[in-house]
C-alpha cells in the first residue's frame, strides 16, 4: 500500500512536471524529494507501529511477570511465548501443591472427637508423609507412636469407663467391640464425606483407624490383664483378709464366750452354795474355764493381730490398686474398701466386747478373789472358832450343838460387827474410794471415749468416704450411663443418617447404574440397528442398482419399441395424410373432391393419442369432410364467371338496388373495361376497393396460384358482388382451409416421421 | 351457388313478368271485352298492370335481400 502511494505520488509529480515541460533531471529530484516526503510519513507509521509493537510486548511481559495465570494462558494461546518469557522472566514457578489429606473429617461424634482427632492427627500425619514427601521422616515416627500410646490409653481409659462395669473381663471384649464398630462408622462418614473429593481417601483413611483399634485392642487388653491381676489380688487380698478376719471374730467371740462363761460360772460358783466336791468341781470347771478364758482370749488377741495385719496389707493392696487409676477397678476397691472397712468395724466392735466382758470378767474375779477372801477368812475364823465344821455348812444344821450354835451366833454376831465396822470404814472410805476410782473411771473413761471417739471418728470418717466415693461412683455410673445413652442416641442418629445416605446413595448410584446400563444398551441396540440397518441399505442398494439395471434395460427395450411405435404412428400418420392429399387431387373439375371423412377418419384413427393431429383433423371444415372441397382449379374455373355477374352487378348495393340500378350497373358492366388482371398492390388503398380492380387483382392472383390473396381481395368486394361472390368465397375459404389443414398435417407427418427417423 | 342466385332471380322475373303480362293482357283483354267494350285501354291498362307488377316483383325479389326484416337473420 505505501508503494501503491508511493506510485502515485510519483505519477502525480511526474504529470506536473511534464505538464511543466521541465527536463529530467528535476524529475529526478522530484522524485526523491516525493519519495522523502512520503518516506517521511511513511517513517513515522513505521515508527508509530514498532513503537506499539513494542510497548503491546513489553506490558504483556510485566503482567506476565505480576500474573502467572496470565502468563500460562499466553503461553498456551501463543507457541514460543513460553520461550520469551523465560528468557525476560525465568522459569514459571510450579504451582501450589493442595494437602487434601490435611484435612481431618468433618464427621464426627463430639465425646470422641479429641481422642480421635489425637489418635488420628499421628495417622492423618503418617498419610501426608506417605502421600507428599516419600523422603524418610524418621524422628516423627517414633514421637507419633507414643503420642499414639498416650492417646491410645487415654482412649482405652474412657472406653473403659463407657464399657460394663460388673464384670470386668466384658468390658474388654466389649470396648473390642465398640471401637471397630465406631471405626468403622468413622470410616464409612469418612468415606462417605471425601469420596467426591479424592478417592484414594477412604483406603487411606480406614487403615490408620484399624490400627489404632488394634493398639488399643491390644492396649485395652494389656489392661485387662492388669485388671484381672489386680482384681484377683484384691480378691484374693480380701478373701484372705476376711476369713482372718473372720477367724479373728470368730476368735473374740470366743474368747467373749469364754470370758462370759467364765464369769458365769464365778457368780455362780461364788454364789451358789455347793457342797465341797460340787464346789472343787465346779472350781476345777471354772479353773478350766479360766484357762479357757485365758487361752481363747490369747488366741483372740493373736487372731486380732493377724487380721489387722492382713487388713493393713489389704489396705496396701487396695491403695496400690488406686495408685495404679484403673477406672474398672475403683468399684471392686470401693467395695474391697468397704469391707475392709466393715471388718475394720466389726473387728473393733467385737475387740471392744472382749474388752468390756473381759473388764467384766475382772470385776467379777475380782469381785470373785474379795468374796473368795472373805470366804476363806470367814473360814478361817469358823476354822478357828469351830474346826471341826468343814467347807459346807449349809446341810450341817442337824449336826451342830447349842454351844457351836452360840459360838457359831457369836461369831456370827462377832463377824456382823466387824463386818458391821469395817462397813462403817468400808463407807467412809467408800467415798473417798468412789471419789479416786469416779476420778480413775472418769480418765479411763475419757481415755476409752478418746478412744471411741477417734475410731468412731475414723469409722465414720472411713464410712462418709466410702459413702463418698460410692456416691461419685453412682454419679459417675449415672453420668457414664447417660453418657452412654446420648452416644446410643447419636450412634443411632448416626446410623440413621448413614442409612438415609446409604439409601439415597443406593438410590443414586442404582439411576446412575441403570443409565449407564440403559445408555449401554441403547448404544448397543442402536449400533445393532445400525449395522442391520447399514446392511438392509447396502443390500437394497445392490437390489436398487440391479432393478434400476433392469429398469433401464427394460426402458431401453421399451423406449425402442415405443420408438418404433412412433415411427410406426408417424408412417401410418403420413400415410393417411398422403392419402388426404391424394383425395384432394381427385377433385374434378367443377366437382367437389370425394368426402374427406374418410381419409380423416383414417388419420383420427392413426394418431389417435397425437393432440396435435387430432386437432388438426378435427379443424378441417365440417362440409370438406361430408361434402369434399373443390379444387383450386375449378374454383378459379368458376371465378370467371364469377367476375363476370360482379362485373353486372357492380353498382347494386343497399341503397341501390332497384332494377333500374340494375340495368345501369348492366351497362357500366359492359362499358367499363379493366385489365384482366392486375397484379394486385402490397397495400389496398381506399381506390382499390372498386369492384373491377379488385375482380382485376383477385384474377392475377388466382392466376398466380394465390387462392388466398384471391380470396382476400374477393373478400373486399361489397353489395351485390359481394352476395354473389359469397358461395365462391365460402368454397375458397373452406378449400383454403382444408389445403392448410392438411399440409399442416402432412408437415406434421414428415416432421414426426422425420424425428422417429432420427431417433436412435 | 350464389352466383346463380341472380341468374334464377331474373328469370323468376322473366317468367313472372311473361306470367303477369299475360295475365294483365288477359285480363286485359277480358275485361276489355266484358266491361269496356273492347277498348283498349284495359289491355293496355292490364299490360301496364302486369308489367308494374311484374316490375315491382322482380324488384323486391332482386332487393329481397336488403330488406331488413324482424326476425330473421340478413340474407347470406
Amino acid at each position: 500500500m505505501l508503494r501503491v502511494c508511493l506510485k502515485g505520488a510519483n505519477s502525480a509529480a511526474r504529470k506536473c512536471l511534464c505538464g511543466n515541460g521541465v527536463p529530467l533531471h528535476p524529475l529526478q529530484q522530484c522524485r526523491s524529494y516525493t519519495s522523502g516526503g512520503s518516506g517521511s510519513s511513511a517513517g513515522k507509521i513505521v515508527a508509530a507501529s514498532v513503537l506499539t509493537m513494542g510497548g503491546g510486548v513489553g506490558g504483556t511481559i510485566l503482567y506476565a511477570n505480576w500474573d502467572p495465570k496470565f502468563r500460562a494462558n499466553v503461553e498456551k494461546s501463543i507457541p514460543y511465548s513460553d520461550q520469551v518469557f523465560g528468557l525476560a522472566l525465568g522459569p514459571a514457578a510450579p504451582p501450589p501443591v493442595i494437602n487434601k489429606p490435611r484435612k481431618v473429617e468433618p464427621v464426627q461424634i463430639s465425646s470422641m472427637s479429641e481422642v480421635w482427632k489425637d489418635s488420628k492427627q499421628p495417622k492423618a500425619k503418617e498419610v501426608q508423609r506417605k502421600a507428599e514427601q516419600p523422603d524418610a521422616e524418621g524422628p516423627p515416627a517414633p514421637a507419633p507412636q507414643e503420642t499414639l500410646e498416650e492417646a491410645s490409653a487415654q482412649v482405652a481409659q474412657i472406653l473403659s469407663a463407657i464399657g460394663e462395669v460388673p464384670s470386668v473381663p466384658a468390658p474388654g471384649t466389649h470396648e473390642a467391640e465398640a471401637v471397630p464398630p465406631p471405626a468403622a462408622l468413622k470410616g464409612v462418614p469418612a468415606a462417605a464425606a471425601k469420596c467426591t473429593e479424592c478417592e484414594h481417601e477412604p483406603a487411606v483413611k480406614e487403615r490408620p483407624e484399624g490400627e489404632v483399634a488394634a493398639r488399643l485392642a491390644e492396649q485395652d487388653k494389656a489392661e485387662q490383664d492388669l485388671l484381672t491381676s489386680l482384681s484377683s489380688n484384691l480378691e484374693d487380698a480380701l478373701g484372705s483378709t476376711a476369713k482372718v478376719t473372720l477367724q479373728a471374730i470368730g476368735a473374740q467371740e470366743a474368747a467373749l464366750q469364754a470370758i462370759a462363761q467364765h464369769t458365769r460360772q464365778l457368780r455362780e460358783a461364788m454364789e451358789a452354795e455347793a457342797p465341797p466336791d460340787k464346789k472343787s468341781t465346779q472350781w476345777r470347771v471354772l479353773e478350766d474355764a479360766l484357762s479357757e478364758r485365758s487361752r481363747s482370749v490369747d488366741e483372740a488377741g493373736a487372731a486380732v493381730l493377724k487380721a489387722k495385719a492382713e487388713l493393713d496389707k489389704l489396705r496396701g493392696v487396695i491403695d496400690g490398686a488406686k495408685h495404679l487409676k484403673i477406672a474398672a477397678a475403683r468399684p471392686s476397691i470401693l467395695a474391697a474398701e468397704e469391707n475392709l472397712h466393715s471388718m475394720v468395724v466389726d473387728l473393733d466392735s467385737v475387740v471392744t466386747r472382749v474388752q468390756t466382758a473381759q473388764s467384766e470378767a475382772k470385776i467379777v474375779s475380782q469381785y470373785s478373789e474379795l468374796v473368795n477372801e472373805a470366804k476363806a477368812q470367814f473360814q478361817k475364823e469358823l476354822n478357828s472358832i469351830t474346826p471341826e465344821i468343814q467347807a459346807n455348812w449349809k446341810g450341817l444344821t442337824g449336826k451342830l450343838t447349842q454351844d457351836d450354835l452360840n459360838s457359831l451366833i457369836a461369831h456370827a454376831h462377832r463377824r456382823i460387827d466387824q463386818l458391821n465396822r469395817e462397813l462403817a470404814e468400808q463407807r467412809v472410805r467408800e467415798q473417798i474410794h468412789i471419789d479416786s476410782a469416779l476420778e480413775q473411771q472418769k480418765l479411763e473413761d475419757k481415755k476409752a471415749l478418746e478412744v471411741a471417739i477417734s475410731t468412731a471418728l475414723e469409722h465414720n470418717r472411713e464410712q462418709m468416704r466410702l459413702e463418698q466415693e460410692k456416691k461419685v461412683e453412682e454419679t459417675r455410673e449415672v453420668m457414664e450411663a447417660e453418657m452412654r445413652t446420648q452416644l446410643r442416641r447419636q450412634a443411632a442418629a448416626h446410623t440413621d443418617h448413614l442409612r438415609d445416605v446409604l439409601k439415597v446413595q443406593e438410590q443414586e448410584l442404582r439411576s446412575e447404574a441403570e443409565e449407564i446400563l440403559n445408555s449401554s444398551l441403547m448404544e448397543k441396540e442402536t449400533e445393532y440397528r445400525r449395522l442391520t440397518q447399514d446392511q438392509l441399505d447396502s443390500f437394497t442398494l445392490d437390489m436398487n442398482a440391479a432393478y434400476a439395471r433392469l429398469k433401464g434395460m427394460e426402458e431401453a427395450i421399451d423406449s425402442h419399441v415405443i420408438a418404433e411405435e412412433e415411427a410406426r404412428k408417424a408412417h401410418q400418420l403420413w400415410l393417411s395424410v398422403e392419402a388426404l392429399n391424394y383425395t384432394l387431387k381427385t377433385a374434378a373439375l367443377n366437382d367437389p373432391t370425394e368426402p374427406l371423412e374418410g381419409a380423416v377418419q383414417a388419420i383420427k384413427e392413426s394418431c389417435a393419442e397425437d393432440e396435435f393431429a387430432q386437432a388438426l383433423a378435427t379443424a378441417l371444415p365440417s362440409e370438406s369432410l361430408s361434402r369434399g372441397v373443390y379444387s383450386e382449379a375449378s374454383l378459379r374455373a368458376r371465378f370467371y364467371t364469377i367476375r363476370q355477374l360482379a362485373r353486372r352487378v357492380a353498382l347494386i348495393d343497399e341503397t341501390r338496388n332497384s332494377l333500374y340500378q340494375y340495368f345501369l350497373s348492366y351497362l357500366q358492366a359492359m362499358l367499363l373495361f379493366e385489365k384482366a388482371q392486375e397484379a394486385p398492390p402490397a397495400k389496398l388503398s381506399a381506390e382499390d376497393l372498386d369492384t373491377f380492380k379488385l375482380l382485376s387483382y383477385a384474377a392475377y392472383s388466382l392466376e398466380h396460384g394465390d387462392l388466398e390473396l384471391a380470396a382476400k381481395l374477393v373478400n373486399q368486394l361489397k353489395g351485390e358482388s359481394r352476395r354473389v361472390a359469397q358461395d365462391w368465397l365460402k368454397e375458397a375459404r373452406l378449400t383454403l382451409e382444408t389445403k392448410q389443414v392438411v399440409s399442416l398435417l402432412s408437415a406434421y407427418a414428415n416432421a414426426v416421421g422425420l424425428g422417429t427417423t432420427m431417433a436412435p | 351457388m350464389s352466383e346463380k342466385e341472380l341468374g334464377k332471380k331474373l328469370d323468376r322475373c322473366l317468367a313472372d313478368s311473361a306470367v303477369k303480362l299475360g295475365a294483365g293482357l288477359g285480363l286485359g283483354i277480358v275485361f276489355s271485352v266484358v266491361f269496356f267494350k273492347r277498348h283498349t285501354w284495359p289491355v293496355a291498362f292490364g299490360l301496364g298492370m302486369g308489367l308494374g307488377m311484374a316490375y315491382t316483383n322482380c324488384q323486391n325479389d332482386l332487393r329481397a335481400p336488403y330488406l331488413i326484416q324482424r326476425n330473421i337473420k340478413m340474407a347470406s
